[in-house]
């Protein structure tokens, strides 16, 4: 009884337990400092930039700050009926603040992509201004009336009051061709101007076929691998490894080269009579090119972790299958291909999370057809240069992402990933 | 049911990998219904080879093999119906142990109440009820050989093939094993083909053993045979210890000959040694050699100690003896022991039956 309850002491008389914690702290403390510079280069480069990245697709302070005092009189306004007279007080002096700094420009296009028609009317209103034509000992709500008709029309002004939250979820709708409608409601975009739908369909379709023709692909080729005499194995490892060699951008553009309809490929189709010459089926900037590319290009990312799965498997299982009475099928079905389900898995999820992000390749052969979510994500990036709308796509991208894990998670359990 | 004494047959099998060099050469094998064969030599002796080829794993390059009168040579294995136990287990990592025993069954399309059955008899041979759910890796070395020899027999193959299956085990439980298979063997009468290169488990078990050597049979015999008359030097050499002289057939008279040494000249059984002049080696078991002999021996001759090495039960005995300095005696430890030490002169006698002429080595 006692000797269960009592304390066990080191030959020193220090508790056990305390001894041994003591004797752990250090190789803990160790262990920490081993892997501190790599945590610190995970948060900087990848926890900030999605913690800014969120910040960004959500931020909507811009006129927050450009109207501080229309916002403060606004909060009393039930926005049913044209806001009273403090309102448009507090527009027209937060508004002569903007001209004095020369800002109301922003401020008209920003009103402008809530509510088209603001650009005009803030523009008259500036001139209005800088004319000195609004008398300040009048009432300001009048004179601001007369500038334009618009302003007397009370959808204007519940479109500035929604734009008074400092944060915003407009551009995570718009992703989803969705916008907040003048009641403040969630609404469809015109059925003609659903592009990111598409997009998003194209991408994970796109994603889906690469994943199942590199599956269907590297199969076969990881179990030639990992059941050929060395000599032969290793030299198909480096056919398989050569892509990782050369370029991206050099393998795309040598896949533009083979396929187009002047090419290498239409070429001996031509010649061996398959195809008429004047008839070359068109294998490049269409569907057909994306997936040829990008399924020799990620065909690696399934090859390898089927291999280190398969490499494990002692060939006595597939004999032991045979020789129980199994038919080589039923021995393969039943006793080797279960067996590779943790690399199939790994294999899949790899090559089906780098295609969904992928961008050069399907953008470079891919034509009109190939412009996937992240061509649109550059092109926000790059082009109109609408940060925020480009980090919520981005942070989409990545709950998408988040949400087949969780899902496979699910369904084969994440523990069963075998990557080597 | 009478027995075949030709149940599984290698007719003149000849296997080579790469058409250079033979595996098995010319193999001559029959195999009787119900018996335990043992195919014991040392590795790249062809022995695993042919039980490949048994299997089906391995196509003969030549020659045929007979399963119950049956050519099978180009049977698929899993036609063959015959039960393997691998050098591995070989058990299925994805299924319980019930799952690894139906396989068998389940691929015939047995229906499921025998299966149950059938399972459970296997299991209960091997003493391993209540073990159904586990997943092989939940089990020890011992249970899981046991699952795969349970695996091997529940779907009464006509034959069992065992490939080393014991090689992975610690000592005590590689006899226990053994005993336990050999058990198994007698009270289900199959027809077992064990492989490995472990003498005294060959020893133990077998009805008869073909001793490999260099892709050919050197010997098939039963145990007590091969161990106290092999047919050659290598059997005798590869069987339990041995005491070697070198010399030439000086005399020969029917069974008995005379092998002149390079100071001495001994009687042995003349086995491989035909004429006069023949160089041979004399063969000679270390327990057929007494020290100080009561009886007459018509060999004795004095050699000097020149070491001694305690074994529990009994006690080994270096001597240089006829300029042979590695000849070993076993001593066993009774009361009645001889004060043994070394630089001694003691006096070694054995009946010339005993010494067995050989090819030379």
């Amino acid at each position: 009884m006692s000797s269960e309850t009592k304390q066990i002491l080191t030959t020193d008389g220090i508790p056990l337990e305390v001894s041994l914690k003591k004797a752990e702290k250090k190789n803990k403390i160790k262990a920490f400092l081993l892997v501190a510079p790599l945590l610190l280069f995970l948060f900087i480069t990848y926890v900030f930039p999605i913690g800014e990245m969120f910040t960004r697709s959500v931020d909507d302070k811009m006129i927050t700050n450009m109207l501080p005092k229309t916002f403060k009189a606004m909060e009393k306004w039930d926005g049913k009926e044209l806001p009273p007279e403090d309102v448009f007080a507090g527009f027209y002096s937060d508004y002569k603040v903007l001209i004095e700094n020369q800002t109301q420009g922003k401020l008209g296009q920003r009103l402008n992509k809530e509510k088209n028609g603001f650009n005009s009317i803030t523009k008259k209103l500036m001139r209005q201004i800088k004319r000195n034509k609004i008398d300040e000992s009048q009432s300001i709500k009048e004179q601001i009336m007369k500038v334009h008709k618009r302003w007397r029309d009370v959808e204007y002004w519940q479109a500035i009051k929604r734009t008074a939250p400092p944060y915003t979820m407009a551009k995570y709708l718009k992703g989803m061709d969705m916008y907040f409608a003048a009641d403040g409601s969630i609404a469809q975009v015109d059925e003609d101007r659903r592009i990111h739908r598409i997009l998003w369909l194209r991408t994970l379709e796109i994603a889906l076929f690469v994943t199942i023709f590199c599956f269907l692909m590297g199969y076969p080729i990881a179990h030639l691998l990992a059941t050929l005499p060395m000599k032969y194995s290793n030299l198909l490892m480096i056919c398989v490894l050569l892509p990782f060699w050369t370029s991206l951008l050099v393998r795309t553009a040598s896949w533009m080269i083979l396929l187009q309809q002047q090419g290498v490929v239409n070429d001996f189709f031509v010649m061996i009579g398959l195809v008429a010459d004047d008839s070359r089926p068109e294998m490049m900037y269409n569907k057909v090119g994306t997936y040829v590319a990008m399924t020799q290009i990620l065909l690696p990312f399934m090859v390898l972790p089927l291999y280190s799965v398969m490499k494990t498997i002692s060939p006595s299982l597939m004999r032991a299958g045979k020789s129980l009475g199994g038919t080589p099928f039923i021995a393969f079905w039943k006793v080797y291909f279960p067996l590779t389900i943790p690399g199939i898995g790994a294999g899949c999820l790899l090559v089906f999370i780098l295609a969904i992000g992928y961008y050069i390749t399907p953008a470079l052969v891919g034509g009109a057809s190939g412009t996937l979510i992240s061509n649109q994500i550059a092109y926000h990036m790059k082009t109109t240069l609408d940060w925020s709308f480009a980090s919520a796509m981005g942070l989409m991208l990545l709950s998408g992402v988040l949400v087949i894990y969780w899902i496979y998670n699910k369904l084969v359990g994440v523990d069963n990933i075998k990557l080597g | 049911m009478s027995k075949n004494p030709e149940f599984v047959k290698f007719d003149k099998v000849d296997k080579s990998y790469d058409g250079k060099v033979l595996v098995v050469k010319d193999l001559q094998l029959d195999i009787a219904e119900g018996e335990f064969i043992t195919m014991l030599g040392p590795s790249g002796s062809g022995k695993t080879t042919c039980l490949m080829m048994l299997a089906g794993f391995e196509t003969p390059t030549n020659g045929e093999i007979l399963l119950d009168g049956n050519i099978i040579s180009n049977i698929p294995p899993h036609k063959r119906g015959i039960g393997m136990v691998f050098q591995n287990y070989a058990l299925f990592p994805h299924m319980t142990v019930y799952e690894n025993l139906a396989f068998p069954l389940r691929v015939r399309k047995i229906e499921k109440g025998e299966i149950d059955k059938k399972v459970d008899k296997a299991l209960s041979m091997v003493s391993l009820n209540g073990f159904e759910t586990r997943m092989p890796g939940q089990l020890s070395g011992g249970q899981q050989q046991r699952v795969a020899v349970a695996r091997a027999l529940v779907f009464d193959p006509a034959v069992v093939l065992m490939d080393e299956p014991l090689g992975a085990l610690d000592k005590n439980l590689r006899e226990s094993m053994q005993y336990e298979i050999k058990h198994i063997h007698e009270s289900i009468g199959v027809t077992v083909v064990y492989v490995t290169h472990d003498q005294s488990e060959a020893l133990t078990m077998s009805n008869r053993i073909a001793v490999f050597n260099d892709g050919k049979v050197q010997q098939l015999s039963s145990p007590a045979e091969l161990y106290e008359k092999p047919v050659n030097s290598f059997v005798a050499e590869f069987i339990g210890e041995n005491n070697t002289f070198n010399g030439e057939v000086s005399d020969i008279s029917g069974d008995e000959c005379k092998v002149k040494l390079s100071n001495a000249e001994i009687l042995s059984n003349a086995i491989s040694v035909k004429s006069k002049g023949d160089k041979t080696t004399v063969s000679l078991r270390p327990e057929r050699a007494l020290i100080e002999p009561n009886e007459k021996m018509d060999n004795m001759f004095s050699g000097k100690i020149e070491e001694v090495i305690y074994h529990g039960d009994h006690t080994r005995v270096r001597v240089n003896l006829l300029g042979n300095p590695e000849f070993i005696l076993k001593v066993p430890n009774s009361t009645s022991n001889l004060e043994l030490k070394v630089s001694q002169e003691i006096k070694i006698g054995w009946n010339s039956y005993d010494a067995r002429a050989l090819d030379p080595k």
